[in-house]
């Protein structure tokens, strides 16, 4: 069995406690550019959403910037995700074990992970979360594209502009779930955070929730089955 | 002949209604107004219509606007469609009557139908850019446009257009600072043959109907008012010698109403989607509340370690 998803950069420090590098300079750049695209997208979008958080387009020096800006956003998020796919993708590849790791969902959510199997560097539900982003971000370009009428009007029907602003509006609701998911999850599992701020994890960390990444990495890329 | 509109007093007077007098408003809610303004319409009769864009002229002239000076498409209409500057466009098809084979050259003034129930307002997002008057008349707030779009997606009848100088949206105005003052739309003013004519919906509707019989009785026998009752009527209403064919008329549309999509985009998908946001931020804050951080224990540290110097 090859090492899917041992990432290069992935190494262990032998130590007390053991640390673990987990993302590269360049991967954690790329992930907080493509965060503070998503947030900004996400609040200057409610802002045109839904009436009661029009207030927000303040943030943004008022309706007519939010308008003009929030396309824009939405093309270097495109591009800054697209640098997040390639680095990941294979690592998210489905497995067998994620399949049974979802179907235990309950002893997820009940931070049972000893009676959980032993996953990769990413389990079924950042699996989920990636192919979901992923999904709904193309979703979003195309839909976001069909309606930017400043530059794209002349190009697709009314018809087809109003199906592509409720598809719009339907999947950026549903990323913004993802991404609460995705902020909870980071927030919930203590240790997680820091493989994304300094990119290093400890050992337990990976032991507790990655423990076939934990073993591909110090084991020579041994696994077990 | 339907009496003309007087001439106004020229000594200065306040307008005759305003922000007290709105039913409707882009993306708030307003109080229903103390008082209820006298409805009004504008009815165009194509019947009598004779193409000469007087109206155009007088819409350009008393909206201070100025199109820019095009090319001949080898056709009448000019400009070929409406256009921030453009609100109104007389529309020229040629229609060979299938029961007496005669070329019926039909023309329509194109522009806003000021909607009972206006799409442009329900799709729009930015508070107060989209109003309605009790009298019926839906006018664009320059100022509090944003420049969107959402209102050609909400209309019907595709009519408003989004300014590429200032990216706000344009659209007849039904001249409501002219209607404020006791005048009537300055197309209505300017039309020599009374083809446009601006009172009262009630007034309107009857004038229309004396119009019906007249051309019922020269063999018109589809001839009839148009005031779509999918969109609630309208402000603007036609009377048609073929209204049982609107759309022979430059694609006057059949029966509108607001595109279902935009009602579900504006509707159901509005309040579900704010709740759904609203459920998963809730669901993480009670699971922290009730099962705790899910923390790294000393025995995990230790396996790693002793992983670790295993192997290495």
């Amino acid at each position: 069995m090859t090492a899917y998803d041992v990432e290069r950069g992935d190494k262990v420090h032998a130590g007390h406690p053991v640390t673990i590098d987990r993302y590269t300079t360049a991967a954690r750049i790329n992930h907080w550019i493509t965060a503070t695209c998503l947030v900004l997208l996400a609040l200057s979008g409610l802002s045109i959403f839904h009436p009661s958080l029009f207030f927000l387009t303040e943030l943004f020096g008022g309706g007519q910037w939010t308008r003009a800006i929030h396309p824009w956003i939405g093309v270097v998020l495109f591009f800054s995700f697209s640098g997040l796919f390639i680095r990941f993708w294979r690592a998210n590849l489905w497995r067998r074990e994620d399949g049974t790791w979802l179907a235990q969902l309950r002893d997820v959510l009940a931070a049972n992970d000893e009676k959980l199997p032993e996953v990769g560097k990413y389990n079924a539900g950042q699996k989920t979360v990636f192919w979901g982003m992923s999904f709904l971000i193309v979703t979003l370009i195309a839909s976001g594209l069909v309606i930017w009428d400043q530059y794209f009007a002349a190009y697709t029907t009314i018809d087809q502009k109003r199906l592509a602003v409720l598809i719009h509006a339907l999947a950026a609701i549903v990323i913004i779930c993802v991404w609460i998911v995705h902020v909870y999850a980071a927030i919930w599992v203590r240790g997680t955070i820091s493989a994304m701020t300094r990119g290093r994890v400890t050992g337990g960390w990976a032991w507790r929730h990655h423990r076939k990444w934990l073993r591909e990495l110090v084991g020579g890329r041994q696994t077990h089955s | 002949m339907f009496p003309p509109l007087p001439n106004p007093p020229v000594q200065p007077m306040p307008a005759k209604f305003g922000e007290q007098d709105l039913v409707r408003r882009s993306a708030s809610n307003v109080a229903p107004p103390a008082r209820q303004l006298t409805q009004v319409a504008k009815l165009i009769d194509t019947s009598k219509c004779i193409g000469c864009k007087a109206c155009q002229a007088a819409c350009l002239e008393w909206n201070d606007l100025r199109e820019e000076v095009g090319i001949n498409h080898g056709v009448y209409d000019n400009p070929l469609d409406l256009t921030p500057a453009s609100l109104t466009v007389m529309r020229f098809s040629e229609w060979i009557n299938p029961e007496t084979q005669n070329l019926e050259w039909l023309i329509r003034k194109d522009g806003c139908m000021h909607c009972e129930d206006p799409g442009c307002l329900k799709a729009c997002p930015a508070p107060g850019a989209i109003v309605q008057y009790s009298n019926g008349i839906v006018d664009f707030d320059h100022d509090k446009c944003i420049g969107c779009g959402y209102c050609i997606k909400g209309c019907p009848f595709n009519i408003p257009r989004i300014s590429k100088v200032d990216n706000r949206a344009y659209k007849c105005t039904l001249c409501s600072d002219r209607v404020a003052v006791g005048q009537g739309p300055a197309c209505a003013k300017a039309c020599p043959t009374q083809a446009i004519v601006f009172g009262t919906k009630e007034e309107m509707k009857q004038h229309a109907e004396g119009r019906i019989k007249d051309l019922k009785s020269r063999g018109y026998k589809n001839a009839g008012l148009y005031d779509p009752p999918g969109v609630g009527g309208t402000h603007v209403m036609y009377v048609l010698h073929h209204a049982d064919k609107p759309e022979i008329y430059s694609n006057l549309p059949n029966d509108p109403k607001i595109s279902p999509i935009v009602e579900v985009w504006k509707g159901v998908t509005k309040y579900a989607g704010m709740a759904a946001i609203g459920t998963f931020a809730a669901i993480g804050f009670l699971h922290h509340l009730i099962s705790g951080p899910n923390r790294v224990s000393d025995e995990d540290e230790q396996n790693a370690e002793r992983l670790t110097e295993d192997k290495t």
